[in-house]
């Protein structure tokens, strides 16, 4: 049985801007990495004292989630009914490099928390109570192929309800996440759940517009 | 759905380098766990299981690495061993690892290529390459149930029909970065491992391998099966379990409900047991509420240490070891219960007629999974 699901909210963050359903909401252009994710948590306007402790990859990923999922549904969903399906190409190696300059003199336990790629995924469900299955799966490169089969499977067998997947990379000055909500039903401004549309959207067509 | 078999398996530890040897000596009580005085690994001595043969003989193609050593080996002995063809487009090759290559930080860390050596698709690629995969490999990397994961994707990829056969194996190495790490989080236990014991002081790390090979092929129908498995997130805290065993609970009842059992009908349980005062304790309370208290249930860590990302395949093939031979594995460490909620520790090797097999691991980040083998 083929069942077709839904994107029904989608953010990019990357070359210091936030896209969110390819408007771009919030950009600090010049920044480095940290000032950026920083002046991007400000401009949400939420109290939420844990991002101050994450990792880069963390507050990138937790940043994406917090802009895809103002203005949704998801809060109608029981927490199991929801997961995460993440991936990325560098795992924590941006985290690893840090904690290893650490060793040498004190091994610092907040630093080594992190070097784990699915810390991030820790993040955002402790933030929303999302308690479904989650996984995060390393490729080279972004695979739309991979997340739309794995992500329809969830769906189409019952194991989740909507799932948050994509892209969340961060080593040094170079980042990138694009993170896709995915719902069985039909929303205002949805598009179809497939490979071409997480295509288009994670090779930032949308960049091109403004 | 169709059935998913498992085919064969192999374990490459510091114990063994097949199933069968490893099986022998885990029921001989001998553990990989010594201490060591290492400087390069530990300024203070420290119990680990580690490889003390040359494991790397006849892999230089893989000199540099010893996480894709371990790999190639583990594969090397299982392929040998099924009618699986590596290079049959309806095969897929599926990794799990926790931290693979990032010993290379400590060893190589003016290499040139260092973040293309330490990314994980390069070793699962190198090693697909190694053994003439055609298709992607794909990579799991969730903290330590990442094994279980492997195990419960390969099913679910094969079940959906896009392949057929997935050979999936995990691989972790200890190094300083490792075991530093978790020294600084005072989990490191001063003598070996005491899973779910009154006197446990933490964790025991390992290193090894392992493999499994799954398939939906009718012909290997009579093998044991991977009944389903199922994920959860404690959404609680990103390095300490739940603290109500709840969430882990879930998953093991999704775990049932969807292969169609009931609590009865589980004859054994492979915890994650790390031997860390939280771990234990927020286990067995997901034991007991999954209605689980009376299962016999052991850990292994006491004979491998925590191997992360290959510790669910290990701990996979060695249950699935004991519903071939009817046995149950003692729990080595362990002396009186120091959990508050009831679990029925194997104290023993005891013959049993078994059938089927659940096991579970929770990890960094609040993951939990489960998964159950059947005759």
């Amino acid at each position: 049985m083929y069942i077709n699901n839904n994107i029904t909210s989608y953010c990019t963050i990357s070359k210091n801007v936030i896209y969110k359903n390819e408007v771009p909401v919030f950009e600090d252009r010049g920044a480095d990495v940290p000032s950026f994710l920083l002046s991007a948590y400000q401009f949400l306007e939420v109290t939420y004292p844990k991002f101050y402790k994450m990792d880069n990859l963390s507050k990138l990923g937790w940043l994406a989630a917090e802009v895809l999922l103002r203005g949704t549904d998801i809060k109608s969903y029981a927490p199991e009914q929801v997961g995460l399906i993440l991936t990325n190409a560098n795992a924590s190696l941006d985290s690893d490099l840090k904690y290893m300059e650490s060793v040498n003199d004190i091994p610092s336990p907040a630093l080594f928390v992190y070097t784990l790629p699915n810390i991030v995924t820790g993040e955002i469900c402790i933030r929303n109570n999302f308690k479904g299955e989650d996984a995060f799966f390393i490729f080279e490169k972004f695979d739309a192929a991979f997340i739309e089969t794995y992500v329809n499977n969830l769906l189409n067998n019952g194991i989740l309800e909507a799932c948050i997947c994509g892209w969340v990379d961060v080593l040094g000055d170079d980042y990138k996440a694009v993170l896709f909500l995915v719902e069985k039903e039909e929303k205002a401004n949805s598009v179809q759940f497939s490979k071409k549309n997480l295509n288009n959207i994670f090779d930032n067509l949308i960049i091109d517009k403004i | 759905m169709p059935a998913v078999y498992i085919v064969a398996d192999n374990i490459y530890s510091p114990i063994g380098t097949t199933t069968t040897q490893n099986f022998e000596r885990v029921k001989q009580g001998i553990s990989g766990i010594k201490k060591h005085n290492d400087p390069a690994l530990s300024d203070e001595s420290v119990h680990v299981s580690l490889f003390n043969y040359n494991e790397s003989e006849d892999n230089k193609e893989f000199i540099n690495s010893k996480f894709e050593r371990l790999l190639v080996s583990s594969i090397k002995d299982v392929l040998a061993i099924a009618d699986i063809d590596a290079t049959d487009e309806k095969t897929i090759l599926i990794v799990s690892s926790a931290k693979g290559n990032i010993s290379l930080l400590e060893t190589d860390p003016a290499a040139p290529d260092l973040k293309d050596r330490i990314a994980l698709h390069t070793s699962a690629k190198k090693v697909a390459v190694h053994f003439g995969f055609v298709n992607q490999p794909l990579v799991v990397s969730n903290a330590c149930i990442s094994g279980i994961m492997a195990i419960l994707t390969g099913a679910r990829l094969l079940q959906s029909g896009q392949y057929e056969n997935a050979v999936v194996v995990g691989a972790d190495v200890i190094s300083r970065f490792v075991l530093s790490g978790f020294q600084s989080f005072q989990a490191i236990s001063s003598e070996p491992c005491k899973p779910f014991d009154e006197n446990r002081t933490g964790i025991t790390l390992g290193e090894g391998a392992a493999t499994m090979i799954l398939s939906t092929n009718a012909k290997y129908a009579g093998k044991i099966k991977v009944l389903g498995g199922a994920v959860s997130n404690d959404a609680n805290h990103i390095s300490a379990p739940s603290r109500t065993g709840k969430e882990l609970s879930d998953a093991i009842e999704r775990t049932l409900s969807m292969a169609g059992l009931v609590p009865d009908d589980i004859d054994l349980i492979s915890a994650h047991g790390t031997a860390t005062s939280y771990n234990d304790e927020m286990e067995a309370k997901a034991i007991a509420l999954a209605g689980l208290s009376i299962v016999p249930t052991n850990s292994l860590k006491g004979y491998y240490g925590h191997t992360l990302g290959a510790a669910g395949l290990i701990e996979s093939i060695i249950s699935i070891q004991s519903l071939k031979q009817n046995v149950i594995l003692p729990t080595l460490g362990f002396e009186k219960i120091g959990v508050s909620s009831p679990v029925n520790v194997c104290t023993a090797l005891t013959p049993k007629r078994l059938k089927t097999c659940l096991k579970t691991a929770s990890g960094f980040g609040g993951c939990n999974a489960a998964v159950v083998f059947s005759k």
